[in-house]
């Protein structure tokens, strides 16, 4: 078959039309699509160009763990039980070990006692991802600084590259460490790591990460720090922010308010 | 020449059966780790790094400290070195080999390696260090093999093999140097955050790669028909004092910087290495044990007459070797993860099967070496009584 210039031209054209009336005809349009068992259609992904968490951290009641329950049991986060094989995605910490350039020895009660809920920074700089031999663990657009589980080879480089311990490896199987689990997050196996992916997977249908919703006092604050007007971007624009370590050059974008 | 290494007395045979036990023991161990995964170790979420990755950081300088060898006699005709450059090069061989052994072995997942190639990412100092390692290891590999295998047939190495040894040397330079990269580029680790650390890493590596080389001369002498020479000896021991002074130099350099400057982050490592940490204190002993042996080797490599006592030299060189051990392969590594990013204490102990797979580790690499030096002074012998 012989296709001379002019044809193939036509079709070449054709085609490419074809690709952009695509999704604005009504009828090519996903939405559209009909899937024999589903109600509705599927929830708007939430989208941003840099999602960022505020933490209040005067809202927090003493000795809530609300956030960390949520987010461990969302993410099938084993519970180990020892410090040495543990996994943690967030937690509490005494406000030394979290701003140790900050305490001092004449703080008051209610720093000393304070507890500040930490997790991965989403690092808009992240050295884990600078680090890795794989890019297992890589930066999205939107800033969200994921793990791909199965190419990590568990050589626990990014461990030692960041600045926060907000990283975890896997020491051993978690799977029997897992009080329920969530059919719709992965396990993990063991032998890789992992830490907070901001929820992707709940950004994707449309949900709030888990610790934000299941905060009763509204301490955590998500959104996206690129837009004049969210929620996050005015709270940080007229509160004073501490972020851990800001002098490393990370770019952290956990945000604390004390 | 291969078959020489299978032939040999009945020392040569219960060492390799010992080595073979030590290996085979540390299989056993290692099929126990992949069952159960790293937890099997003393490592931890805040010590994330052990024994394995600190063997491994050691044993990289006694790779790239062939070139103390090569370069005199390749670029300034230095001949007593002529029949050693070999023995040089395959230390390195087998120096390079357990390396490569000692990051797989620390691998989560190690059926996964070949992710580092599928997926080459030049921005990750590891990927480097594959690259310029596994480079180095096919360097060494040829040059001692094609060199020895002229020696055996009593020609002139082939042309070819000259621009081969002389890359080796800036390669040689080029793995420490890489290898101290990998710590020396991370933000929040103060203990590794240091533009001495690569010189640091090479002025050791110049010290106990050759402190090793010279106790294995001595024993050669002794059980393996092969004498390398006195003046050879007697060079090589100047390059060990030379170094040590620097290396111990180097950390002097390190300590002033810290302790002046006042930096609670930086000082808290070296506090924990040499005074303890709010009561933990696991390496302090052995920082200053280390600290006592290379101090004395020093006194005894630069004082002349002593340096020139065979057996002083061999107390001194095993010295040598035994402080940078402790120095890189305990302290250098673990310190860095203490105290931990949250301020946390958190001491590491390696367990058994850890120390059983670190052992056997140790082990194939010297398989791997007592095969390759057999070949080496079986060729010489032949050679010197025809």
């Amino acid at each position: 078959m012989s296709t001379n210039r002019r044809d193939f031209l036509k079709i070449a054209g054709a085609s490419a039309l074809t690709l952009i009336m695509c999704p604005i005809l009504p009828v090519c349009a996903r939405e559209n699509l009909q899937v024999p068992g589903m109600e509705s259609a599927p929830a708007k992904p939430l989208t941003a160009k840099r999602w960022a968490m505020a933490i209040d951290t005067s809202k927090c009641p003493p000795g809530c763990t609300d956030c960390v329950a949520a987010c461990h049991a969302v993410h099938n986060v084993p519970n180990i039980g020892n410090s040495k094989d543990d996994v943690k995605w967030i937690w509490t910490e005494p406000f030394a070990s979290v701003f140790p350039a900050e305490n001092h020895s004449y703080s008051g009660q209610a720093q000393q006692k304070m507890r500040v809920p930490v997790l991965c920074n989403q690092c808009a700089n992240p050295p884990c991802v600078r680090v890795c031999p794989t890019q297992a663990t890589f930066k999205r657009a939107d800033g969200i600084v994921m793990m791909d589980y199965h190419r990590c080879i568990g050589c626990r480089l990014c461990m030692a590259a960041c600045p926060y311990g907000a990283r975890s490896m896997n020491y051993r199987d978690p799977r029997p460490f897992i009080a329920k689990i969530n059919p719709d997050f992965p396990t993990r196996t063991k032998g890789v790591v992992e830490k907070c992916n901001f929820c992707q997977e709940r950004l994707a249908k449309g949900l709030l990460p888990a610790c934000v919703l299941a905060c009763k006092s509204k301490a955590l604050v998500f959104g996206d720090v690129e837009d004049p007007h969210s929620e996050i971007r005015k709270l940080i624009e007229n509160r004073f922010t501490l972020r851990r370590r800001a002098s490393l050059g990370t770019v952290p974008q956990i945000y604390y308010i004390l | 020449m291969l078959e020489k290494a299978l032939k040999g007395g009945r020392i040569y045979g219960i060492w390799i059966a010992f080595l073979l036990v030590i290996a085979a023991t540390g299989i056993f161990f290692y099929l126990r780790q992949l069952d159960y995964g790293l937890g099997i170790t003393g490592m931890s979420r805040d010590v994330s790094w052990g024994l394995y990755i600190a063997q491994f950081t050691f044993l990289v300088g006694v790779a790239a400290s062939a070139v103390m060898l090569v370069l005199p006699y390749y670029l300034h005709d230095y001949k007593a070195f002529g029949r050693m450059t070999v023995l040089g090069e395959f230390l390195a061989v087998s120096a390079v080999i357990m390396c490569i052994l000692f990051v797989f072995v620390d691998l989560g997942q190690p059926s996964r390696v070949m992710n580092v190639l599928l997926h080459p990412t030049p921005n990750s100092i590891l990927f480097w260090d594959m690259v310029v390692l596994s480079g180095y290891l096919l360097i060494n590999l040829m040059i001692g093999w094609v060199v020895l295998s002229c020696t055996k047939k009593e020609i002139p190495p082939p042309a070819w093999v000259k621009p081969l040894i002389y890359l080796s040397i800036p390669w040689a330079i080029s793995i420490h140097t890489v290898t101290a990269f990998i710590y020396a580029g991370l933000p929040g680790r103060s203990f590794w955050l240091t533009a001495i650390m690569a010189p640091r890493f090479l002025s050791s590596a110049f010290a106990s790669g050759p402190a090793l080389l010279i106790l294995i001369c001595l024993v050669l002498k002794r059980f393996g028909r092969f004498d390398a020479g006195e003046k050879a000896i007697s060079a090589l021991s100047k390059i060990v004092a030379y170094a040590l002074a620097v290396s111990i130099f180097f950390v002097g350099v390190e300590l002033f910087t810290v302790f002046y400057s006042g930096l609670p982050e930086h000082e808290a490592h070296f506090q924990y290495l040499f005074a303890g940490l709010h009561g933990h204190f696991n390496l302090v002993p052995w920082m200053w044990a280390s600290t006592l042996l290379a101090f004395a080797a020093l006194a005894m490599l630069i004082i002349p007459q002593i340096r020139r006592r065979e057996e002083a030299l061999a107390a001194a060189c095993a010295a040598v070797f035994v402080s940078l051990w402790i120095e890189k392969g305990l302290g250098l590594v673990i310190t860095g993860f203490i105290p931990s990013p949250l301020e946390t204490i958190t001491e590491y102990s390696p367990t058994g099967p850890e120390m059983a797979i670190t052992l056997g580790v140790w082990a194939a690499g010297f398989l791997i070496l007592t095969g390759l030096y057999r070949i080496f002074t079986g060729v010489h012998f032949e050679r010197d009584n025809p």
